[in-house]
């Protein structure tokens, strides 16, 4: 168990040998390391954390060293329990398989070594992110991770569009994660600790004095609720700061599927799940929480039927499946939002590599208006993204099933609503997912003639991967309920996380009946929103229903399409506002007082100049005369 | 009889004065400097006068010092002077005025 430490090193150092011998060494030692490091890591953290399962119950903390000490004491430490366990073995599996789909992916890339360089340095964030045993040790990685996304969102530096959406993930993030910092300094000047064990048990201990009124008229609780929320809405991207998730599809594809999907997006959840004792006692908050994820869910699945970047389609799948995890918060079931988050992170981390492999059998082309019958040129790609679809459409047996069963009866229990919108939700899932198969795998190609020419089944190093996500994106569901074994196995693990301050929703068994109810209600959705799916884009009808569909509801299609407009809201009133803002400091501040300050200094400079240069006469006898005169003076002074 | 030593120090006095009036006034570069040659003679005078009022040889080695430099810098002096008639086919301190305003 004290090799913990080298999970989170063994990226890092990965990252620093291939940054140091740089992009001119042959090319298999640069794979040779960037797979060594997240391999090394997976393999020390499945040791670890199966002889700590082994050995006492309880968490385990590894000091490294203090940080800082008194009055604020900081230790660099790392916390393994069951919520971290969980997390560092999705972030370092999936991982692990996405750094090995890279080497394919981009073995015909420039930037190579850089780009695992950038890879290796968001396994090692991300992995402090989750094994962190304080805050502050987590929003390093927390900020870590989200310098990794920009780097990976602007990795081809010398196109347009890749640099902006990193500038804009990076600049929505910083505004959640002000928040998240905000909430860190009050937790710190409370408790004088930022020791997630410490703070939560000194909650446990005393629940009441945090619902003292604190600031801005909510109570500690509430108030450090709402920070932390707010910082994962940012990361999480969820309303209102998913907006860069759609745009970070610029980046190459697997760093879609590894931090845009399966682990970064995540990390909202994760804190949310870890702090899960200050939102329970700030039930207000929780309700919040789980409407806006409720919304989020929703909205994105929305928008994402009428994409056809099939990119897009992900991304905003992707917003929607977070709100889910959300969802799951809000209702207060925090195990189910952790079950969620790992089956999501490996049925949306296949899809999103199934697209990458079709790009990559494409030649780079992304929309799904000209793609088809692509079924016959990619089998391997064509039967995972099938497995990956009906994952996430909930269909029984699949991940997605169980998960997303999980978290639509807790939010039954929360309030018939949030039900409701999620079933609603699961079914416009079903549809989208199967509206981007059909389009994508069925029909005949309406490609170029190059890009059929071209068409070809990715090579094993992009097959492998696919397939082992795939086994994870059916059998991942099988952990929070295998009949035979242990009814929510997942659950019982994460219990000693779950803070038991009594304010969460109430937790009663469903009844048998209402159980079946409810997963035949979400099965019925799912299966509904493939059917629609099949009628409109399968029986190779290729994008005659897409047609029709617009042609009937045009101005329905044009909303979903300009994603709401929300892009241009945000710019009318945020963006704007502030570019006006900047370009008036610009104006007044910058022109009138600094330019102002500077120009008077420099023509107070040039005015004695101009006065002193006219000593100057070039004539030696004007300069003797100043000598002798300057001599006498000395001589008066000295003397006299 | 001996010579007072106010006597040298008047003398060296006038003589400087001349020098210094010398260098100030006259336009031609020789002349300037045959000025500056008799500033030092000047100086000379007077420290060879105190050298002998107070019976010290260091005077005498110091006025030898000055002479040698003053040798050295009338060859540099009169080689640059040479050099600029070369080129601007007068001496005239006045008309030597390039680096100015």
């Amino acid at each position: 168990m004290n090799q913990l430490w080298l999970v989170p090193l063994l990226p890092f150092l990965g990252a620093a040998v291939n940054g140091a011998l740089g992009p001119r060494v042959p090319k298999w030692l640069t794979t040779l390391v960037a797979l060594a490091a997240p391999g090394g890591s997976l393999l020390v953290a499945l040791v670890v954390i199966s002889e700590w399962r082994h050995g006492a119950p309880a968490p385990f903390e590894q000091v490294l060293y203090a940080w800082t000490r008194a009055p604020l004491r900081i230790d660099v430490a790392f916390l393994l329990d069951p919520l971290s366990a969980v997390m560092t073995f999705v972030v370092t599996f999936v991982g692990f398989w996405i750094h090995v789909y890279s080497t394919g992916y981009m073995s015909h890339e420039k930037g190579y070594q850089r780009y695992f360089v950038y890879l290796n340095l968001f396994m090692g964030m991300m992995l402090l992110l989750v094994l962190g045993n304080n805050f502050l040790v987590t929003f390093v990685g927390w900020e870590g991770v989200g310098l990794c996304s920009y780097l990976l969102i602007g990795f081809y530096y010398d196109q347009e569009v890749p640099p902006q959406a990193g500038r804009k993930a990076f600049i929505v993030n910083r505004i959640g994660d002000f928040a998240f910092l905000a909430g860190m300094f009050a937790l710190a000047q409370r408790f004088g600790t930022l020791d997630y064990r410490k703070i939560f048990a000194a909650i446990t201990a005393d629940p009441h004095a945090l619902q003292t009124p604190y600031m801005l008229g909510l109570s500690f609780a509430a108030f450090v609720a709402v920070c932390l929320f707010a910082g994962a809405t940012g990361k999480s991207a969820q309303i209102p700061l998913y907006v860069w998730l759609p745009d970070a599809m610029a980046g190459p594809t697997p760093v879609s599927a590894l931090i845009h999907a399966a682990t970064m997006v995540t990390a909202g959840v994760y804190i949310v799940v870890r702090t899960n004792a200050l939102f329970q006692l700030a039930p207000g908050v929780l309700w919040a929480v789980a409407i806006i994820a409720a919304a989020t869910a929703v909205v994105a699945a929305t928008i994402g039927v009428a994409q056809n970047d099939i990119k897009r389609v992900l991304a905003y799948s992707t917003v929607s499946q977070l709100g889910y995890m959300f969802l799951a918060a809000g209702a207060g079931a925090y195990a189910v939002a952790i079950f969620h988050l790992a089956t999501h992170a490996f049925f949306k981390a296949l899809l999103f590599l199934d697209s990458g492999s079709v790009i990559h059998a494409m030649s780079g082309e992304q929309d799904m208006r000209r793609m088809g019958g692509l079924r016959k040129h990619l089998p391997v790609t064509y039967w995972t993204t099938l497995i990956g679809c009906l994952a996430i459409s909930g269909v029984p047996g699949f991940a997605g099933f169980f998960s997303k069963d999980a978290i639509l009866g807790a939010a039954w229990q929360a309030h018939i609503a949030l039900w409701a919108v999620g079933t609603i939700t699961a079914g416009i899932t079903a549809f989208y997912m199967f509206r981007m198969f059909f389009m994508t795998f069925h029909g005949r190609f309406r490609g170029t003639e190059e890009q059929h020419h071209h068409l070809h089944e990715s090579p094993p190093s992009m097959t492998l991967p696919l397939v082992v996500l795939a086994v994870g994106a059916v059998v991942s569901g099988w952990v929070g309920t295998i009949p035979f074994l242990h009814r929510d196995w997942l659950g019982h693990f994460l219990a000693p996380v779950i803070a038991d301050v009594g304010h969460g929703h109430a937790h009663a068994e469903h009844g048998p009946g209402l159980e079946a109810f409810l997963v035949g209600a979400s099965v019925a959705v799912g299966l509904l929103g493939i059917f629609v799916a099949w009628r409109l884009y399968g029986r190779d009808r290729n994008l005659a229903g897409e047609d029709a569909f617009i042609a009937r509801f045009p101005a329905v299609h044009r909303v979903l399409a300009n994603k709401y407009y929300v892009d241009e809201l945000y710019d009318a009133v945020v963006v704007r506002p502030i570019a006006w803002l900047a370009r008036m400091c610009f104006r007044v501040i910058d022109t009138i007082f600094i330019n102002g300050t500077v120009h008077v200094g420099a023509f107070v400079t040039e005015l004695i100049g101009d006065l002193g240069r006219f000593t100057t006469t070039g004539n030696v006898r004007n300069y003797s005369l100043y000598f002798f005169t300057a001599v006498i003076v000395l001589f008066c002074w000295l003397v006299f | 009889m001996t010579v007072p030593i106010s006597w040298y120090l008047v003398l060296a006095s006038v003589l400087f004065a001349i020098g210094t009036v010398g260098a100030l006034t006259r336009r031609n570069g020789i002349t300037i400097f045959l000025s500056i040659e008799l500033m030092l003679n000047a100086v000379n005078l007077m420290i060879l006068a105190y050298a002998r009022l107070l019976g010290d040889q260091a005077g005498q080695v110091i006025v030898f010092f000055v002479l040698a430099v003053a040798a050295a810098e009338a060859a540099i002096g009169l080689a640059l002077f040479i050099a600029v008639y070369r080129l601007r086919r007068t001496i005239d301190v006045n008309r030597l005025n390039l680096l100015r305003w």
